[in-house]
């Protein structure tokens, strides 16, 4: 094995890229931290923030994962820079559970055995938050097709539909009905 | 009196609390301080010898720490490691690479983007050789020698076979009707939605401890121990929380070994990490395996013989996972569901440049391949015959009434009763209006199609007279602990990835001890604390760790008996378990809890006893289980583009008795859904110079909630008679049974244009030119 010489300590600053200064709204609290301008919104959330519910589960976009709401849409956060997100309003799944209450979502989740493994369901959850912001009584088909950008290997997706289902039954009877 | 969480409530899961939370622990979640990262060099190349890897460049990459190539493993004899098959597979090449995206060199850094700086900055120089790529060119003579370090100079890497040759040529040749087909069963990956990855670290002492995606970690930890040469005691292998398995988290990776090598030099912790196209890429693949089957069977259809060969593509090196005794798994299970007289099953072995594996898909070793060639080959001869393929099945099931049966090859089915699966499910699905329905459309032009899959699968591997991996026996283990305020934690040698152990296993034992099941906590996965098991795959846990659970269980009864007495001042043999508590007997009045008896094993024992409640069991399964189940599948067929529709799919599935019937709908949605995959979308190709088609999520198309269908499940019960709770096993039977039901189908709409076989995956492309040539579309 080859190791590198050791950097002398003068040099340590200029040989890496500039760091930027990102600040943003995450989970209802300002959060800061220095990175690349490269530097991938996901791994901001997981490594600089230690938010480890986001996941990734490919390189290219399309298992949605890493989904979390950007100012309340839903973003595949593997393919957004931690830079485009200074000064917006980020929620991860931690997020979601407020004052030792589930959020709905992660109520329906576990009455109807949304999840197996656990990975996808984070990204799984943020997609369907956004989802149902807009949709508060959608169809089974409206559901298939909200979560076509989420990919899941253990439940053939019809328990994550029954999830979402629950929710969006959940999220009425709170609202008395209205749009959530 | 029933417990809180017994056998057969659909319990909602225990190990939802962390997940639906984000605070699952996945192997990329951990954190150590100082950690550094691991990002690998991959070939661009099939074949091809290396000339230089110039590492010059990548160690002036800021945050670069350290390039390890394969010389630099060879000094301390790791540059190749053995695998699960008694074959060897290369942990960084010296000279050659042998499939694209193989692993080269190594970066370490300080961060995971230096890493991956780092590795576009290493110089390699190829010099190009000849690639193999078909199995079959590669046996033929005069092919390139793939592995010339072999002493076998030749490109087969084993011949197997099984049954009788010569009395099923002869039945074959006295057969009314002999039905042949070629059949493809290509190239696939499980793609759990985890990589692999883990994060190797030394402490003080030397003890190495490894976070890994495994679903074997005891057997890894042996592994480890032989082959770096590293005391076991002093190796601890962690498997967290794993996001799906499916088969691909058994095999030891090159990148694994690399990251021990690499935190035992930095003396940092090492982060590895794969991204999905070097899972997809260089990870274990599952089937390709190219089949030639052939039944038998006289003009009224009673099945007498079947032969089938089979070349087997193992890529570069035979890195599968199967018992040791079984180098083609359980592929001899292929007489499946019917009383052949007759039959023979050869397999030869192939090296080609491509990557290595052979593991499962969601299956136990090969029994998908199995189901799917026979369930096909059924229906091929009842379209050859005109016979309805659901009469054909009805007509040559075995028999419920001779069970235990011992097949043509060998295996002793436990239990089964087929003829009611297939009923059941021809009711639910309405089978004979839907016939009527088809003839209609047959008329009009209209392509509509009805497939069955009538399977039985072999799990739970397995009794040790005949299965080990590397010599170590399929036992599985459960070690339980009650506390003195009756609250108890449960320790076993599998790994869930998502089966939901800890809900499962804790019912088991709420049913056993009489606890609720809120009380028993269950952990698996770390090689210090779990007792010794062979790990979760083949379906193998309930049958195997679960009887091992109930096992101990009844051990802890027994000691508890002997306390209940002393407590209730009656003698032991006065004393027996009824309704989940010690009775005196004839005095129902006069009774013990088992939280009465744990706080008295620590408080109040008999004179004479030893203290506490616990108990450790090891079981050793007597056979194997035999699940089964029927599916029948229901297509249209688009003329215009050649898409196929799957309007019902009606699953019929039998696992024995169960224990939460809303965990194993689950499994049975989910393993239906990648048999669906296999299918209808997924397949990795590659073209004459060995690139892979197929190596990311763009082109490798995994099944969104869009396509999926919208599956219909139902059950019958037919417990196993030697498992302690009649229990089979379930996660895996619907990806085994549910291709030949889709295939089937599809055919079964095509018929009446002479076609007799598809391979899969079933594409719109491969319908629709199929309907063109035929002046359909």
């Amino acid at each position: 094995m080859a190791l590198a010489e050791s950097p002398m300590e003068a040099e340590e600053e200029a040989r890496f890229a500039p760091l930027y200064k990102v600040t943003a709204k995450v989970n209802g609290t300002p959060r800061t931290a220095e990175v690349e301008a490269r530097t991938l919104l996901v791994h901001f959330l997981r490594e600089n923030l230690g938010l480890t519910g986001t996941h990734i589960g490919c390189d290219t976009t399309n298992c949605g994962a890493c989904a979390v709401l950007l100012d309340g849409k839903a973003v595949k956060s593997c393919t957004i820079l931690a830079v485009q997100a200074d000064g917006r309003d980020v929620m991860t799944v931690e997020g979601l559970e407020k004052d030792g209450k589930l959020h709905a979502i992660q109520e329906g989740f576990h009455e109807e055995h949304g999840l197996q493994c656990g990975f996808c369901t984070p990204g799984m959850m943020m997609t369907s938050v956004a989802f149902l912001s807009k949709h508060s009584n959608p169809t089974e088909g409206d559901i298939r097709h909200a979560i076509a950008g989420n990919l899941c290997r253990c439940t053939g997706y019809l328990n994550i539909i029954k999830s979402v289902q629950y929710a969006a039954r959940k999220m009425r009877e709170s609202k008395g009905g209205g749009s959530a | 009196m029933t417990v809180h969480g017994g056998i057969g409530q659909s319990m909602k899961r225990k190990e939802d609390a962390r997940f639906i939370r984000g605070k699952g622990n996945y192997v990329d979640d951990v954190k150590l301080p100082g950690m550094l990262y691991l990002d690998i060099v991959r070939s661009p190349y099939a074949h091809a010898r290396i000339k230089s890897i110039n590492i010059d460049k990548a160690l002036k990459v800021p945050g670069v720490l350290a390039v390890i190539r394969g010389k630099d493993l060879e000094a301390a004899n790791l540059s190749w490691m053995p695998t699960l098959m008694s074959d060897r597979q290369m942990v960084l090449p010296v000279e050659r690479v042998m499939f694209q995206g193989q692993e080269v060199a190594a970066v370490v850094a300080e961060s995971r983007y230096a890493a991956a700086d780092g590795v576009a900055a290493v110089e390699v120089e190829y010099e190009p050789l000849p690639v193999v790529v078909d199995p079959r060119k590669a046996l033929e003579p005069g092919a390139p020698i793939l592995r010339p370090d072999r002493k076998e100079q030749t490109n087969r890497i084993w011949h197997w076979e099984v049954g009788d040759k010569k009395g099923t040529d002869e039945a074959l040749k006295d057969s009314d009707v002999v039905v042949a087909e070629d059949l493809y069963i290509p190239r696939i990956h499980v793609s759990s939605i985890e990589t692999c990855g883990c994060v190797a670290a030394f402490d003080t002492m030397g003890k190495l401890t490894v976070w890994m995606t495994t679903q074997a970690p005891h057997v890894i930890r042996t592994v480890f121990a032989l082959v770096a040469g590293l005391p076991e005691h002093k190796i601890r292998i962690i498997s967290p929380d794993i996001g799906g398995g499916f088969g691909g988290k058994v095999p030891v990776y090159p990148g694994y070994v690399i990251a021990v090598v690499a935190a035992l030099k930095t003396g940092h912790p090492v982060k590895w990490i794969e991204d999905r196209s070097e899972n997809i890429q260089s990870d274990s693949f599952a089937r390709d395996y190219r089949i030639t089957a052939e039944v038998g069977a006289t003009k009224d259809g009673k099945l007498k013989a079947l032969r089938v060969k089979t070349i087997a593509d193992h890529g570069y090196t035979d890195a599968a996972a199967n018992p040791s005794k079984f180098p083609a798994g359980l592929f001899h299970i292929v007489t499946g569901s019917y009383p052949f007289e007759k039959a023979f099953v050869e397999v030869d072995a192939a090296y080609t440049n491509k990557p290595p594996g052979g593991i499962a898909y969601r299956c136990s070793f090969r029994v998908t391949e199995a189901a799917y060639t026979i369930e096909r080959m059924v229906d091929i001869l009842a379209h050859k015959l005109g016979m309805d393929p659901a009469e054909l099945r009805m007509k040559n099931f075995i028999p419920p009434a001779s069970f235990p049966y011992k097949s043509a090859l060998g295996w002793t089915y436990d239990s089964g009763d087929y003829p009611a699966a297939l009923r059941k499910a021809m009711d639910l699905i309405g089978y004979e209006e839907l016939r009527k329905e088809q003839q209609e459309k047959r008329k009009r032009g209209e392509y509509m199609g009805i497939g069955i899959s009538s399977f039985t699968e072999i799990v739970g591997a397995g009794p040790s007279q005949t299965f080990d991996i590397l010599g170590l026996k399929m036992f599985d283990s459960c070690e339980i602990r009650i506390h003195p305020t009756g609250k108890a934690i449960a320790r076993f040698g599998t790994k869930s990835q998502g089966q939901g152990h800890e809900t499962t296993y804790a019912q088991i034992l709420a049913e056993e001890l009489g606890l609720s099941a809120e009380d028993i906590e269950i952990e698996e996965g770390d090689t210090d604390t779990a007792p010794y098991g062979l790990g979760t795959y083949a379906s193998r846990s309930t049958p195997t760790a679960g009887a091992a659970a109930v096992m101990a269980a009844r051990k802890i009864r027994e000691k508890a008996q002997k306390i209940a007495a002393h407590l209730l001042e009656a003698r032991p043999d006065d004393v027996e378990w009824k309704d989940h508590k010690f009775v005196v007997k004839g005095s129902p009045g006069k009774s013990k809890t088992m939280q009465d008896v744990a706080f008295a094993a620590y408080t109040n024992h008999p004179q004479g006893m030893e203290a506490g409640l616990e108990a450790v069991d090891y079981y050793d399964p007597p056979n194997l289980t035999f699940p089964f189940g029927s599916y029948i599948c229901v297509v249209d067929i688009d003329k215009e583009t050649g898409e196929v529709k799957i309007r019902r799919f009606v699953a019929v599935d039998d696992c024995g008795t169960i224990i939460n019937p809303m965990i194993v709908e689950g499994q049975i949605h989910g393993a239906l859904t990648m048999g669906f995959a296999a299918s209808m979308l997924e397949e990795i190709e590659y073209d004459e110079n060995g690139n892979i088609q197929g190596g990311s999520f763009m082109d490798y198309l995994l099944p969104t909630a869009v396509e999926t269908p919208r599956w219909e499940t139902a059950k019958t019960v037919t417990p196993s008679p030697h498992h302690p709770l009649g229990a089979k096993g379930v996660g895996e039977s619907a990806t085994v049974g549910s291709p030949a039901a889709i295939v089937n189908a599809v055919v079964d709409a095509l018929s009446p244009l002479g076609v007799t076989h598809i391979d899969i995956p079933i594409t719109p492309w491969k319908v629709w030119k199929i309907l063109h040539e035929k002046g359909e579309a």
